[in-house]
């Protein structure tokens, strides 16, 4: 154990030292000693410039933090994830059926992550995976939604994503998304509140400083759900997001709205190119 | 003894305004980013200040700025200059701007405005993350004794 964890260091630090010729790709750690993960890389085109490069929240957290994400035994979010891999086996609603019953394993959703949000063209909308889950369940399991970010529809959510973790994010924002995702970068930019800040104030223009005592990243989601040790539990997007826009004096959205629905498309394009990591773990 | 001197030429002021009101956020006048007439009609506490500038629930510029002057205080951020020698580089006039509405003088600036009531997106009820309501009169950040603290404060950061 110990040794396993003296090579993560020893190869993040490497891999770190590496990186230092900008956009290059950085492999943080390998997950489990055997999965990869991407924690630095070139920023998507649609950035601009306005990164060159995007590095995942991983790079931001003290090395305790980080120790605790690179394997599923020391991940305190994986145990949403166990009771979540038992929630998919069991049969839920009139119809009698489970998610396994129409799409196998829940290994088999490896790479449905890394694309969402994106555009359903049967429902005309951008859905988030929340409300992709909540359309199986009513429609197909005749079973009640479950309440946005509630817990079982964040560990569900946490499920997938493990599922997929070292797979690059790859959200669609051109054709049917294209207007959703021009929403989602107007609510980026846009200054709120009191405090007349945007999300760019803090993740665009100031990550890596300190405000107050909190280390500001990039705000990426690649890594949702995340595991805060601040209120020991699996953490989803919106709720993120409903408290940074909170913080700025503002009357925020709710989880599930149009808007954090659209400002989510928006950030997790943001994230296009780093690895999925979700369950992390943040303080 | 200055500060004495000061603050008795302040008194008489007062009285010989007969009770200077305050000026209300939507009446600060400005000549460029700069606001010479005190808030108040009277000087400032810097003890006051000190706290203000300090204190999360206050003006919390603690979280933004640094200062060697409140090493004491724990968990500076790093987003803003350092303040020590701010009353050196600034008169007592451009601080007061700054602190009232900082964007008068840097455009786009993270930095908040603390003394302004309108113009908000969203405005919410504090940190409830609920809306502001329509019939309660929305407050500044710092009230007019509490920027002028903050500005007698900030001009004893000679160094
Ligand atoms: C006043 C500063 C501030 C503003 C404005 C702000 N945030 Fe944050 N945000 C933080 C802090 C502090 C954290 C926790 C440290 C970190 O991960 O950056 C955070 C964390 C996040 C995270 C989690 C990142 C991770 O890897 O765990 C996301 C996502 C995020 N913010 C998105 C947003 C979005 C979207 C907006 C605008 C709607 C926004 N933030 C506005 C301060 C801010
Ligand atoms: C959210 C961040 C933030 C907060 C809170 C904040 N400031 Fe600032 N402040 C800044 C930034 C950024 C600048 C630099 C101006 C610029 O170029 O944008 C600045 C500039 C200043 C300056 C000019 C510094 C110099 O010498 O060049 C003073 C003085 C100042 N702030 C005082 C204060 C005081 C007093 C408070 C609290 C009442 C405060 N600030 C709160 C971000 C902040």
């Amino acid at each position: 154990m110990k040794t396993k964890l003296l090579q993560g260091i020893a190869a993040a630090t490497l891999a770190l030292t590496a990186g230092t010729a900008q956009a290059e790709e950085v492999i943080g750690y390998d997950l489990n000693g055997e999965i990869p993960v991407v924690v630095e890389t070139a920023a998507p085109d649609h950035l601009d410039g306005a990164l060159n490069t995007i590095r995942s929240g991983w790079t931001f957290r003290d090395e305790s933090t980080k120790t605790m994400q690179m394997d599923d035994f020391d991940n305190p979010g994986m145990l949403a994830v166990e009771e979540a891999e038992a929630a998919w086996s069991t049969a839920e609603g009139s119809e009698g059926k489970s998610c396994a019953d129409c799409h196998g394993a829940a290994e088999d959703m490896a790479g449905v992550k890394p694309v969402y949000p994106k555009y359903v063209e049967a429902a005309g909308e951008v859905r988030t995976l929340q409300m992709q889950m909540n359309d199986c369940r009513e429609n197909r399991m005749g079973a009640d939604p479950w309440k946005y970010d509630a817990s079982a529809a964040v560990a569900m959510e946490a499920l997938l994503s493990s599922v997929s973790r070292g797979l690059p994010m790859n959200v669609a924002i051109d054709g049917d998304a294209a207007e959703t995702w021009e929403e989602g970068k107007e609510l980026y930019y846009t200054r709120t509140g009191q405090l007349q800040l945007s999300c760019a104030n803090c993740h665009e223009d100031n990550y890596d400083n300190l405000i107050r005592a909190d280390h500001l990243s990039q705000g990426h989601t690649n890594g949702f759900p995340v595991y805060r040790l601040k209120n020991t539990k699996l953490n989803g997007v919106h709720s993120r997001f409903k408290g940074c826009v909170r913080d700025t004096r503002a009357h925020t959205y709710s989880p599930g709205s149009p808007e954090f629905v659209a400002l989510e498309l928006y950030v997790a394009s943001r994230s296009n190119g780093l690895s999925v990591e979700g369950p992390s773990v943040r303080n | 003894m200055k500060r004495t001197m000061i603050a008795l030429f302040a008194t008489t002021l007062c009285f010989g305004t007969a009770q200077a009101a305050e000026v209300s956020p939507g009446d600060v006048e400005f000549d460029g980013y700069e606001v010479a007439a005190s808030l108040t009609g009277a000087p400032g506490d810097p003890e006051a200040g000190r706290n203000i500038v300090t204190n999360k629930s206050l003006g919390n510029c603690v979280s933004c700025h640094a200062a060697e002057a409140y090493a004491d205080v724990p968990f500076h951020g790093e987003i803003g200059p350092w303040l020590d020698g701010a009353g050196g580089r600034w008169s007592e006039a451009e601080l007061r701007g700054l602190v009232v509405n900082a964007k008068m003088a840097f455009d786009g600036t993270m930095m908040p405005a603390f003394y302004k009531t309108d113009g908000f997106v969203r405005l919410g009820d504090a940190y409830t993350g609920n809306a502001h309501p329509e019939d309660k009169p929305v407050e500044p950040l710092l009230t007019a004794q509490q920027i002028e603290d903050v500005v007698a404060y900030l001009m004893t950061l000679t160094e």
